[in-house]
C-alpha cells in the first residue's frame, strides 16, 4: 500500500479549490442550462479543431510530449534543489523571494507587500494560482482593489462570476451576455455598445488603458521559472500581461512550486507544447520574460512568492504526482465529453475538467473533493491530448482507490456501495457462487416487458430513469456451453 | 489454434449470444475454442470504482485460470484493457510482485476479438454475410487503451451484404463509464443523448461495437425511445452467414 507522509493540504475556508455541492448535483444544474450547453459546445469544438490542426503539423509531436514529461519528472525529483537555485538567482538579480506554505500565508505576504507600497489598487495578469488562493478577496479585505486585465478575467470579475476554464475563464459566456455585463458594470461605457468582438474588445481596451497607466503595483502568476538564471516567464495573447509586467513600479509574482524548470533549453520544449495545446496557435502573441530587476527599466521592485498549498502532499504520492506536471494548457478540458456538457463551475474548483479532477483532490485531500475523481468515464481522451503525457485516467482510478480506503478507515459502518462491492467480489471469486448468483438474477426476468426492463430498484433506478436494461436470458453462456460441450473443461 | 475464451461476466450473464457468436466464428475459421469454466470476472468494475482490494481476488483468479493457455480471446475492449493495463497494477498495490509478473505474462497473450482476428490469426475476411445498414461505434477502451485502430472496420468492410455507414463524432464516449452511468447519471444521459443523435443520423438499423457494456448503454437508450435501431456486438455480425439466416 502507498504511504503518505502527512504533508499539509490546502487549508479550508480560503481560496477556490472546493465546491459547495458534489459534482453530480452541480452538474445537473449546468446540464439544464441550454445557453451554457450551446456556448460550451461551440467554443470547445472550435478550439479542438484548431489544436488538432497545429499539432498535426509537427512530425516530432510525440517526441516533444515525451521530452516535456521527462523534464517535469526530473524537475519534480529534484524540486528542492531547483527551487533553491531559483531563489538564489532571483535574489542575485535584485528580486526578493518569499516562501508561502499555503493560501493564507501567500495572501498575507502579498497583502503586506502591496500595503508597503501605499497603493490602494493593483493590476493583475491572468493567473489561476491567485484565483486558487482567493487573493482578490484577501486584498479587498485589506482595502486594496485588484483589477483583472485579461479580457476573460475582466468579464468574470465584472460579472461577479467565477472562472470556468483554465485558458478561457469566461468560456461559459457568449457575446450577447458579455455586452450586457459591460453595459451594466463598466464605468463610462458607451451605451450604444454592440456585441461584435471588435466593439467589445475596444470597450475593454479603453477601460483597461486607464488602469495600466495609473497602476503602481502589478500582480502576476507564472507559466515557467527558469532555475539556472532566475528568469520568470508569462505567455499570453492580449498584451495586457506585458503592460502589467512592465508599467508598474512593483511587480509581485505568485507561483506554484511545480512551475520551476531547470534551464532555458527546457523552456524551448514547453514553448512548443503549450501554445499548440492551449490556444491552437503555433506561438502565442506575447511571451514576457524577466530576471530580477533592471535599473531604470520596468519594475524596480520584484517579489516572487513560491506557493505550496498542498503541492508537496501531491508530490509525496508517487501515483498522483504526475498531476504536478501540468502546464495549464487546458487541452484536456476541451476534449473532455464531461466538461463539454457541464462546464467548469460544476467542478467547484478553479481547476476544472480532467486535470482539475486529479489536481484539486490532491491539493485539498481527497475527502474534500471526493466526487471529482468519479467525474469521468475514463474515456482517455484527456491522456491522448496532454502535452506532458499525464495519464489522467490512471490517476483518477488511483484517487478513487484512495477515497475508498480513506472512507473505509473513517467509517465504522461500511457504506452500502462498499458492502455491494465486497459481496460482488466474494461472489465472483468463486465460479460456483457466481453461477448460483446468475441463477438468482434470473428472477429479474420477471421484471421484463417485451424483452427489456424499464424499471429497477435503487441504485440501478438511476440507470432505468433514462435507459432500458436488458432482461436476463433464459440460459447464461456457461449454461449453454455446458449443455453443448458436456462436462466442465478438464483444465478449467 | 487452440483459443481460450474469456467471455466476460457481462456477456456470460446478460448477453450469452455474444459468447456463442465468438465460439461459432472462431470454430468456423478452423480453430478450437475452449471455455475454462472456473473463470468469472476481470474485476474492472471494482478497480475502476476504487475497490482495488476487492479486485485483487478476481485478478488472482483470472491469472490462475488463463495462465496455462497460449492465447486468450475476449469479446470486449474494456475487459481486455483491464487485464492488460490494470491487473499488474492491482497486484503491485498490495505488494504481490510475483502475481504482477504472472499477470503481465497472461495479459501479453490476452487479445480483444478484432486484435486476435487481424493480428494473430491474420484474417480480415471472415466469410460473414449481414445484409443490414450498420454503423460502428469505436469504444473508448478499444480505441485509446488497446489502440485497435481500424481493425474492427477492416473486418466489417469484408462482410458480404453489409451497408456500412460512418458514425459522426464516432470517437466521443457514449457516457457509460461503468458505475459513472449511475453515479453521474445526468451527465451520462447527456452524453448518451448526443451519441444516439449521431447513431440515428446515420439511418442505420444496427449500431455495432466491440463492447457489450457500451452497447448495453446505447441500446438501452435507443430501446427506451423505441428508436428502431438495434445494438449488435461485432462478434455477432462476424459470426453471421448465409446459412445462419
Amino acid at each position: 500500500m502507498s504511504t503518505f507522509l502527512g504533508m499539509p493540504y490546502a487549508p479550508r475556508g480560503v481560496g477556490h479549490l472546493r465546491g459547495e455541492e458534489p459534482f453530480p448535483v452541480a452538474a445537473r444544474a449546468a446540464l439544464a442550462d441550454t445557453q451554457l450547453r450551446r456556448n460550451l459546445g461551440k467554443a470547445t469544438r472550435t478550439i479542438r479543431a484548431k489544436r488538432a490542426a497545429v499539432v498535426a503539423e509537427l512530425p516530432d509531436w510525440e517526441e516533444l510530449r515525451a521530452a516535456g514529461e521527462a523534464i517535469k519528472q526530473h524537475t519534480l525529483a529534484h524540486l528542492d534543489a531547483y527551487l533553491e537555485q531559483l531563489e538564489s538567482q532571483v535574489t542575485a538579480h535584485g528580486g526578493t523571494v518569499h516562501w508561502a506554505r499555503d493560501a493564507n500565508e501567500a495572501n498575507r505576504i502579498v497583502t503586506g507587500l502591496v500595503r508597503d507600497t501605499g497603493a490602494a489598487e493593483a493590476v493583475k495578469v491572468k493567473s489561476i494560482v491567485t484565483d486558487e488562493i482567493g487573493l482578490n478577496e484577501a486584498l479587498a479585505a485589506a482595502g486594496i482593489t485588484a483589477h483583472e486585465t485579461d479580457l476573460a478575467e475582466l468579464i468574470v470579475q465584472l460579472g461577479h462570476d467565477r472562472p470556468s476554464h483554465i485558458l478561457v475563464p469566461a468560456i461559459h459566456r457568449n457575446r450577447a451576455e458579455i455586452r450586457e455585463i459591460f453595459l451594466r458594470e463598466m464605468p463610462g461605457v458607451d451605451p450604444g455598445l454592440t456585441d461584435t468582438p471588435a466593439a467589445l474588445t475596444e470597450a475593454a481596451r479603453l477601460h483597461l488603458r486607464r488602469r495600466f497607466l495609473s497602476a503602481r503595483v502589478g500582480i502576476s502568476g507564472a507559466n515557467f521559472a527558469i532555475a539556472e538564471t532566475g528568469t520568470l516567464c508569462v505567455v499570453e495573447s492580449e498584451g495586457n500581461g506585458r503592460m502589467c509586467l512592465t508599467l508598474p513600479d512593483t511587480l509581485i509574482t505568485v507561483m506554484g512550486i511545480e512551475k520551476v524548470i531547470p534551464s532555458w533549453r527546457d523552456l524551448e520544449v514547453f514553448l512548443q507544447l503549450l501554445p499548440r495545446s492551449s490556444t491552437g496557435e503555433r506561438m502565442n502573441p506575447y511571451t514576457s520574460m524577466w530576471t530580477g530587476v533592471t535599473p531604470g527599466d520596468g519594475p524596480q521592485r520584484f517579489h516572487l512568492v513560491l506557493l505550496d498549498n498542498g503541492r508537496t502532499a501531491a508530490l509525496a504520492d508517487p501515483a498522483g504526482r504526475p498531476a504536478l506536471h501540468c502546464i495549464r494548457c487546458s487541452a484536456c478540458l476541451n476534449v473532455c465529453p464531461v466538461y463539454e456538457r457541464t462546464g467548469g463551475h460544476a467542478y467547484g474548483s478553479v481547476y476544472p475538467g480532467p486535470i482539475g479532477a486529479v489536481l484539486s483532490p490532491q491539493l485539498t485531500g481527497v475527502e474534500d473533493n471526493a466526487s471529482l475523481p468519479y467525474a469521468s468515464t475514463l474515456c482517455g481522451a484527456c491522456y491522448d491530448v496532454c502535452p506532458v503525457r499525464i495519464d489522467i485516467p490512471s490517476i483518477l482510478v488511483h484517487l478513487r482507490a484512495r477515497h475508498v480506503e480513506e472512507a473505509a478507515q473513517a467509517r465504522r459502518v461500511p457504506s452500502a456501495e462498499a458492502v455491494a462491492m465486497a459481496a460482488a467480489s466474494w461472489v465472483m471469486a468463486s465460479p460456483a457462487r457466481y453461477a448460483a448468483a446468475q441463477r438468482a438474477g434470473r428472477a429479474g426476468r420477471g421484471l421484463r416487458r417485451g424483452g427489456r426492463i424499464v424499471r429497477l430498484p435503487p441504485p440501478l433506478s438511476a440507470w432505468t430513469a433514462a435507459r432500458d436494461a436488458p432482461a436476463p436470458p433464459a440460459r447464461t453462456f456457461r449454461e449453454w456451453w455446458r449443455q453443448e460441450h458436456g462436462d466442465p473443461d478438464a483444465r478449467g | 489454434m487452440r483459443i481460450a475464451l474469456f467471455v466476460t461476466c457481462l456477456a456470460d450473464g446478460l448477453f450469452p449470444q455474444v459468447g456463442q457468436a465468438t465460439v461459432r466464428l472462431l470454430e468456423r475459421l478452423g480453430h478450437e475454442v475452449t471455455f475454462p469454466q472456473a473463470q468469472t470476472c476481470c474485476g474492472q468494475m471494482h478497480t475502476n470504482t476504487g475497490y482495488l482490494r476487492e479486485a485483487l481476488p478476481l485478478v488472482r483468479r483470472y491469472v490462475a485460470v488463463f495462465e496455462d493457455y497460449e492465447v486468450v480471446v475476449v469479446p470486449s475492449g474494456s475487459c481486455t484493457g483491464s487485464v492488460r493495463h490494470q491487473h499488474a497494477m492491482v497486484a503491485r498495490r498490495f505488494g504481490d510482485e510475483a502475481l504482477a509478473r504472472r499477470a503481465e505474462a497472461v495479459a501479453a497473450r490476452t487479445y480483444e476479438l478484432s486484435e486476435l482476428l487481424v493480428d494473430v490469426l491474420g484474417v480480415e475476411d471472415v466469410g460473414a454475410y449481414y445484409p443490414h445498414r450498420v454503423t460502428y461505434h469505436p469504444t473508448c477502451h478499444s480505441l485509446r487503451l488497446l489502440r485497435v485502430g481500424d481493425r474492427p472496420l477492416r473486418l466489417l468492410r469484408q462482410v458480404a451484404g453489409i451497408d456500412l455507414v460512418e458514425l459522426p463524432d464516432a470517437e466521443v464516449c457514449c457516457g457509460f463509464g461503468g458505475t459513472f452511468a449511475v453515479k453521474n447519471a445526468a451527465v451520462s444521459t447527456a452524453m448518451l443523448a448526443d451519441k444516439m443523435r449521431s447513431v440515428l443520423a446515420t439511418g442505420a438499423e444496427v449500431c455495432t461495437a466491440g463492447d457489450s457494456s457500451c452497447l448495453m448503454h446505447i441500446g438501452g437508450g435507443l430501446s427506451r425511445l423505441n428508436a428502431g435501431t438495434a445494438t449488435v456486438h461485432l462478434a455477432e455480425i462476424l459470426a453471421s452467414t448465409q446459412d445462419s439466416r
